[in-house]
């Protein structure tokens, strides 16, 4: 009991949020699971982001790309092997993270708006380049993936707990994607506290100096789009079997946009901004276009605007207005909140500058 | 005739019953109160195809005309639209939500080939209406028999290529094709059908094709190798953007082919629109088989005055546009599916008569053109006719054309 | 022959459509150092204003400068309300500022305007002239002709005036220019303008060719993203060679790579500009860069 007292307070936030998001589907419908399985999904790919915007420093704009390679992965060899889909995401993993690997030599050579250009570029012709392999991506018919069905152990558990019906599919692959974002959470959160994290962000604040210390500059920054990829590709696993389906448009560049959005929403070289980045990710664009719709307390000469010109108008104000409030991401905001009340507490003028990205310890 | 009379009966004994539809022993189901009908949608509002989004809402406009006359036996009808972007990975969480949380009776006139065919086998597994999806691809109607609670309505893309290729054997047998197409289901839906319905000649006949993506800012360059390639016949199978600068680029490579214009972009304001930016199109081939409001041909009728009195109702609709009569069009067939069902709302009721049953007359179509479902076709709209753009207007040309039973 | 050159023109006709968009990004790096994912849009919605404008019955000589005018001013507004609140966020939250904007003008845009593309008036004529057997339309000319006027006047504008000396200054180091007296803040304003004045241009030429809607820039501009980038995307010759460059290799690369085809040629362009970038990192008229150290 002692110890458990004495554990930081950042093991209480996680304890927290591991029970919040264990207990999540039992409280929720089974659709709605489904919407957390892609917010869980989201922030495993954003985390990817993440440790190489955030911690190396280098810029995407193409990880719909990466995703797309995972998702198209698992779905073919689920559907043309007959695979089983737990293997399939290693696989997709580990497949994607090479492409990444690759790609990242050549982007050594590239100053940041270069990369930021390359990446893009992927992005833009990721779904022409879907629909060229037609015998192994079905073009553009996409494929189709039947609902996995939970396993019987995991079925029966949850109906004893719940003391309700067995487990839909749905919420099984919330609890697979909840397991998986959990592993690779954890996984992150290692490497940015250990010397490879050291090293990525001894390179993100300084290449020459980095490489003065001895930190291998390329092999590192190989190292970041290859593990980057590889978070994208699992992402992108996941995503094919939750909607069970993936065709061309499933990767269009926007999703590459807000991927990028999520992660700086979020807050970048962080391990809880990707959490906040993936529920944004998923939710922004739902509550632009039907939550503010229907809200009668926002009057009515701001809302008419917003309620005849659709959710795209919603979806861009809400965007800026939480940059301009929150402009190093929400975990920025909290932290710099709780770092205000506690100087007031304790009557220290002492102000964060609002400009360093916040610690990676700290949360 | 039979179950449309039958249904019409019950109507009437409904009526006669009581003002209220309330009591009795109606067949209900889920999405049905004693009086709303509440239907779902999908549909882009939001990213490259938002141009889409107002489909959706000339359709609640005739939903809300339809309740402002007392809805259907009492009920009224509500419509929940929601934006899925274009992106089927939206579409799925979307329509899962409509269906186990805001429980809607239906899904209607969900939008993208893609998109609803992401969930086709979700709606199908929980026997919940897909109805009239809004979009032209051939398995919505080819594949009913392995999707049972899946229907389209549009006239698919084969079929209206099949009538471009008869149109071109019987007037242009050594026609040397070029083809331009996008290079996605719809595109290559347009291709198969013009290739099916050349039979033999198909080789020898179309000299080049040629596909754009939606991301290139201009197809002249496909064109010029087209006009290279020696065509002298070109079919532009493109959205309406793409189409009119076609024209212009067509003319401005001083060249003068036979072109055909697919359905989804022959509005006569767009095809006014390339004659204003230097094109010259007389004698362009196309088909239609829905009214257009910028036909002159039309201010008198009496589909389009309903058409105009009914998107009155959308302050954000543009009553030019095409989408939106295909919108009020395609809500009149959902609205004619409730009320033959009369009382027996139930879903497969409503599927039943929706997918073999139907044989409307619709106001908003060209005349002679009517919605029609057997049990053993389930394309509800299978007839066209060529038309020719002379002069400054589109003129139909010859007989209506039913490619019934074509499409296996 | 005939066919190569064909390409070739209508790959330069195209190029012309992508410099003058380009143009304006090079110009907000330059007051910056950053790429403004919102200027097709404001571009385009500046050429939706010209348009209601001329539909009023408007001259077109009028609407010209007048929109010009008001994109000036629109730009400086936007910079105050939106972009000045984060000007010392880091630059990835600026970034996902102008996505925003983007997205909100677009939204904009369809909620005034429309969806459906509109015709919009051309001071050239719509005809063609035959250049050694292959057409060239007269439009197409007057934009590229436009983007060299606009290249000239940007070029003097930051060479050559103390204003455009204040700008770049005050983007390459704002602590230094405010020491000066410069006031850093309002060139940053001005930067805005000035792009989004260049764009408007850009949107007012190329609708007669792309046709007006509210997605009419959504394509042009990755490809200016890319000419810009191409031609090192501080300089404003080098936006304008990168254009054109963009534009005959897509149209090369899908007509005689064998296996391309329409669908890719994108694809093979942009890999034909980053093996570039890979050989000369700074783009073909950039400046080499130090390393930040």
């Amino acid at each position: 009991m002692r110890f458990v007292g004495r554990a930081p307070r950042r093991y209480w936030l996680i304890a927290l949020g591991v029970i919040v998001f264990a207990g999540l589907p039992t409280q929720v419908t089974s659709f709605q699971s489904l919407e957390w399985a892609e917010v869980l999904i989201f922030a495993i790919v954003i985390m990817g982001l993440n440790l190489l915007v955030g911690y190396s420093g280098q810029i995407s704009l193409g990880h719909g790309a990466f995703m797309a390679v995972g998702a198209y992965t698992t779905a073919i060899l689920v559907h043309r092997y007959h695979v089983d889909y737990l293997l399939t995401i290693p696989i997709a993993g580990l497949l994607t993270g090479l492409v990444g690997f690759f790609l990242g030599i050549p982007a050594l050579r590239l100053s940041p708006l270069y990369l930021a250009l390359a990446t893009f570029a992927l992005a833009v012709i990721t779904p022409s380049l879907i629909k060229r392999p037609e015998n192994l991506t079905q073009g553009t018919q996409g494929i189709l993936l039947a609902p996995q069905q939970p396993p019987d152990w995991a079925s029966s558990l949850f109906a004893g707990v719940t003391g309700g019906p067995a487990m839909t599919s749905d919420q099984w692959l919330y609890y697979l994607c909840f397991i998986v974002a959990a592993a690779l959470f954890w996984v992150a959160w290692n490497i940015v506290r250990r010397r490879p994290g050291r090293a990525l962000m001894a390179i993100r604040d300084g290449e020459v100096a980095a490489a003065a210390s001895g930190v291998n500059v390329a092999g590192y920054k190989t190292l970041a789009f290859g593990l980057s990829a590889f978070y994208a590709g699992v992402a992108g696993a996941l995503y094919a079997l939750a909607t069970g389906f993936v065709s061309p448009d499933t990767f269009p560049v926007s999703l590459s946009f807000q991927l990028l959005v999520g992660a700086v929403i979020g807050g970048l070289g962080s391990i809880a901004g990707p959490l906040f980045g993936g529920i944004f990710t998923f939710w922004l664009p739902i509550i632009s276009s039907q939550f503010v719709q229907t809200q009668d307390w926002i009057p009515d000469q701001v809302a008419s605007v917003f309620k005849n010109a659709g959710p795209a108008v919603t979806y861009g104000a809400l965007l800026i207005l939480i940059m301009i409030f929150a402009p190093n991401g929400l975990v920025g905001l909290i932290l710099s909140a709780y770092a205000r009340l506690r100087s007031r507490l304790r009557g220290v003028g002492e102000r964060t500058t609002g400009q360093l990205p916040p610690d990676p310890q700290t949360i | 005739m039979g179950p449309r009379l039958a249904a019409a009966a019950a109507f009437l004994v409904m009526a006669g019953a009581c003002g209220s539809s309330s009591g009795g022993t109606v067949a209900t189901d889920v999405g049905i109160t004693s009086n709303q009908i509440l239907l779902g949608n999908t549909i882009s509002q939001t990213g490259a195809a938002a141009a889409y989004g107002t489909i959706a809402n000339a359709e609640n406009a005739y939903f809300t005309y339809i309740n402002s006359k007392g809805g259907i036996n009492g009920r009224k009808i509500k419509f929940v639209i929601l934006d899925d972007a274009y992106n089927p990975a939206q579409t799925v969480p979307l329509t899962k939500q409509l269906v186990e949380q805001n429980q809607v009776f239906a899904m209607f006139s969900g939008l993208g080939t893609q998109d609803q065919t992401s969930v086709r086998d979700y709606l199908n597994t929980q026997k919940v209406p897909q109805l009239f999806v809004a979009t032209g691809a051939t398995t919505f109607g080819k594949d009913f028999n392995s999707n049972k609670w899946t229907l389209g309505w549009q006239p698919p893309y084969q079929g209206e290529s099949h009538i471009y290729a008869k149109d071109v054997l019987q007037n242009h047998p050594n026609a040397k094709i070029g083809v331009l197409y996008q290079n996605d289901d719809y595109g290559q839906d347009y291709l198969k059908g013009l290739i099916d319905g050349l039979g033999d000649k198909a080789s020898t006949m179309i000299v080049d094709k040629e596909s754009y993506d939606v991301t290139s800012a201009s197809p002249a360059s496909q064109l010029a190798i087209l006009h290279a390639k020696g065509a002298d016949t070109v079919f532009v199978f493109a959205i309406p953007k793409p189409t009119i600068q076609s024209l212009a680029i067509i003319t401005g490579l001083h060249w003068a082919p036979t072109i055909y214009v697919n359905s989804v972009s022959n509005v006569a304001t767009y095809m006014k629109l390339a004659e204003k930016s230097g094109a010259k199109i007389d004698g362009a081939i196309s088909v239609g088989y829905i009214k257009d409001p910028t036909d002159p041909q039309w201010t008198n009728d009496d589909g389009m005055k309903l058409y105009r009195q009914v998107i009155a109702n959308c302050s954000t609709c543009d009553a030019n546009n095409g989408f939106n009569i295909y919108g009020v069009a395609v809500a009149y067939t959902m609205v004619d599916v409730l009320t033959q069902a009369g009382s027996n709302l139930s879903r497969a009721n409503v599927m039943k008569i929706a997918s073999s049953q139907l044989n409307e007359t619709n106001p908003f179509l060209l005349p002679g053109i009517t919605v029609t479902t057997t049990s053993g076709d389930h394309f509800p709209i299978m007839q066209e006719q060529v038309i020719q753009w002379t002069g400054d207007a589109w003129h139909l040309q010859g007989s209506i054309i039913n490619e019934r039973g074509t499409i296996k | 022959m005939q066919e190569f050159l064909q390409q070739v023109l209508s790959g330069i006709a195209s190029g012309g459509i992508y410099a003058s968009l380009a143009l304006a990004l090079v110009l907000i790096y330059n007051a910056m150092g950053l790429v403004n994912f919102a200027q097709g849009e404001m571009a385009m919605f500046a050429t939706f204003l010209a348009f209601t404008l001329i539909g009023r019955g408007m001259d077109y000589w009028i609407a010209l400068p007048l929109t010009i005018a008001i994109a000036f001013v629109g730009g400086i507004v936007i910079q105050r309300v939106v972009i000045r609140p984060v000007e010392r966020a880091p630059v990835l939250t600026l970034v996902i500022v102008t996505l925003g904007l983007a997205t909100l003008i677009n939204g904009l845009a369809g909620f005034f305007f429309g969806y459906l593309p509109r015709l919009f008036p051309s001071p050239f004529s719509v005809q063609t002239i035959d250049i050694f057997g292959a057409a060239a339309s007269w439009q197409d000319l007057g934009v590229i002709a436009v983007s060299g006027v606009v290249l000239v006047l940007v070029f003097l504008m930051l060479q050559r005036t103390t204003v455009g000396l204040a700008m770049r200054a005050a983007a390459h180091n704002p602590e230094a220019s405010r020491l000066l007296g410069i006031r850093v803040s309002w060139m940053l304003a001005l930067g805005w303008g000035l792009a989004s004045a260049v764009g408007a241009v850009s949107g007012i030429m190329v609708a007669p060719i792309l046709y007006l809607e509210p997605n009419m820039m959504q394509t042009v501009i990755i490809y200016a993203f890319a000419a810009a980038v191409l031609g090192g995307i501080e300089s404003p010759l080098g936006a304008v060679i990168g254009g054109l460059i963009v534009g005959v290799t897509v149209n090369l690369a899908g007509t005689y790579l064998p296996g391309v085809g329409g669908d890719l040629q994108l694809a093979v362009a942009f890999a034909i500009i980053i093996a570039v970038l890979v050989i000369r990192p700074n783009g073909l008229l950039g400046r080499r860069a130090m390393r930040r150290a």
